[in-house]
């Protein structure tokens, strides 16, 4: 089943809607019925550019979509600070606020079994990048006061799942952000409205949603998720926990899985590239089965914890070929073969995969998953 | 911060107190206190030492009725899952090919039973069970794993002192783990 035909179509807040109110009726009914769709992806093999469509943008949710009226909602910061507060979300928006850039993705994006996906957003469709406009955190728990010993930072979400993440202080303090507009316009419900937490390079479900609580503690909440849920087992029987960044990586979207090339002669080849580590710093291709690589030309702006485009002009002569990128960012670190992640976590764990993931263009131009 | 900066100019100098006026002075004001009350309303967080943990407590019998009640439709009759989690067995599998992740298998702490079941579940009425519902469900399920006997109550204290089987079963990010170049 093509995963991006099961997303809901992600329409405006209820609040910031347009259409009429037997429309938006209609909307929760699908909301409703949506409850077990735990999951939508971006249809990455269609996009140009680095920015996200809010209505593109992936879903994924552990309890359904709360709709919750900014009116009545309330962030609640408490524990290890001078001064618990609860603030509206026009308090929130008192502060000064700031936009940014930056990448979200699933960290099961995608497992490391079989089967493989066809298409690109098969493969790395909980993926996408969006400008959000919020206030940083540090402004928040600095107005709050923070105490001796302040370790981490317990968000909670109004959504059913009250979804719980820990949150080391240091990221906190660094470019965590409290979220209320994505692209320009207030976040949509699947994005957590009306408040979110954003943190830049970290897997998606500690950015939590429908943001309702902060508590600063000496200790992490072992929470289900990030005990149960969102750890990575290992082939010894131990699993890791606390795995927060996504490692850089990058895709090929056109061409890629599903689509045809028609005419022999020029082709742009174009994709993504990102890391949770900071900026992409180059990435190579391969149009030889991984034997030799070259430079692709980076689009600019080249930005931290964003996607970055890249591109390489290709003649394709009738030849069958499989191409692939590899992303390095500037840590020096290079994206790895799935062999080379799969020997050394083996197959069990589900998260965290961040292989280059080869095309196969066959004589006749038809781009299959090469490692399908 | 133009504000602030008129501010520290007229302190410099000033005496220790009225450096702590200019700190609170530093702040934007924003918001309101959330009283103790409130606070105590919102936070139902539990440690994994079972801090938090509320008064009450319930029985595995209590919890088998609870549990075919509330939970049975999506874990199966006996925990052994269906649209929703497994809950039971898997305990050895983890260093398989094929390993089984249950509260007794893969869980590491007792209270994080609790804390889940209380915050989410059931999924169609999350917070609607009782807190001696939620020690009696959180008892059937560890006694179905073989963690406590059959006739265990639980409470705030022997729910704390729970240990379970894959309590060191995890360890800390290595990553970055792949050394290719």
């Amino acid at each position: 089943m093509d995963e991006s035909a099961r997303r809901s179509d992600g329409k405006p807040a209820l609040w910031h809607a347009i259409g009429s109110r037997e429309g938006r009726r209609q909307e929760h009914l699908e909301d409703a019925a949506a409850i077990y769709l735990a999951s939508g992806r971006t249809p990455l093999q269609e996009l140009d550019g680095i920015i996200t469509p809010n209505g593109l943008f992936y879903e994924r949710h552990h309890g359904g979509v709360p709709t919750i009226d900014p009116a009545e909602h309330r962030l609640m910061l408490h524990g290890m600070v001078d001064r618990p507060l609860v603030l509206t979300m026009e308090d929130i928006r008192r502060f000064p606020s700031q936009s940014r850039i930056h990448f979200l993705e699933c960290s099961g994006n995608p497992v490391y079994t079989k089967p493989y996906g066809k298409t690109a957003s098969d493969l790395v469709g909980l993926l996408s990048c969006a400008e959000w406009t919020g206030v940083p955190l540090k402004t928040v728990l600095d107005e709050a006061g923070l105490q001796a010993g302040a370790k981490w930072v317990v968000a909670e979400g109004g959504d059913a799942a009250a979804l719980t993440r820990s949150i080391p202080i240091e990221k906190c303090l660094d470019d965590a952000m409290l979220v209320y507009s994505q692209n320009g316009e207030r976040l949509r419900p699947q994005q957590g409205y009306p408040l979110r937490l954003l943190l830049p390079g970290f897997e998606g479900n500690m950015n939590v949603k429908w943001l309702r609580r902060l508590k600063v503690t000496a200790e992490p909440a072992y929470s289900r998720e990030e005990t149960s849920k969102y750890t990575d087992p290992m082939p010894d029987g131990t699993s890791r926990e606390f795995t927060f960044y996504m490692e850089a990586k990058s895709i090929i979207t056109r061409p890629s899985g599903g689509q045809k090339l028609t005419t022999h002669g020029f082709h742009e080849i174009t994709g993504i590239a990102w890391s949770g580590h900071g900026k992409i710093k180059s990435v190579e291709i391969s149009l030889d089965e991984g034997k030799s690589w070259q430079q692709a030309e980076l689009q600019e702006p080249v930005l931290t914890r964003a996607l970055t485009r890249f591109r390489l002009p290709w003649h394709w002569d009738g030849t069958p070929a499989v191409i692939q990128s590899r992303a390095i960012d500037e840590t020096g670190y290079t994206q790895p073969t799935l062999a080379e992640l799969v020997k050394v976590r083996g197959l069990n764990s589900f998260y965290h995969n961040n292989a280059i993931w080869p095309w196969r263009i066959d004589a006749n131009g038809e781009v299959t998953n090469a490692q399908a | 911060m133009p504000r602030r900066n008129l501010k520290a100019a007229f302190l410099v100098g000033a005496i220790a107190m009225l450096a702590a006026a200019a700190q609170a002075d530093d702040r934007y004001g924003i918001g309101r206190p959330a009283t103790p009350a409130e606070i105590a309303g919102w936070n139902i967080d539990i440690g994994r030492d079972g801090s938090n943990l509320p008064p009450g407590s319930g029985s595995v019998e209590r919890g088998r009725t609870v549990f075919a009640e509330q939970c049975s439709a999506c874990h199966g009759d006996n925990g052994q899952g269906g649209v929703g989690d497994r809950l039971v067995g898997g305990q050895g599998t983890l260093a398989s090919p094929k390993p089984i992740r249950t509260v007794g298998s893969y869980w590491p702490y007792a209270s994080t039973l609790f804390d889940y079941i209380r915050r989410a579940m059931p999924q169609n009425a999350p917070q609607s069970l009782s807190n001696e519902d939620v020690y009696a469900v959180s008892a059937y399920i560890l006694s179905l794993n073989g963690v406590v006997p059959a006739n265990a109550v639980l409470d705030a204290k022997s729910l704390a002192a729970v240990k379970m089987p894959n309590r060191d079963g995890f360890v800390s990010d290595p990553r970055p783990d792949v050394h290719n170049h």
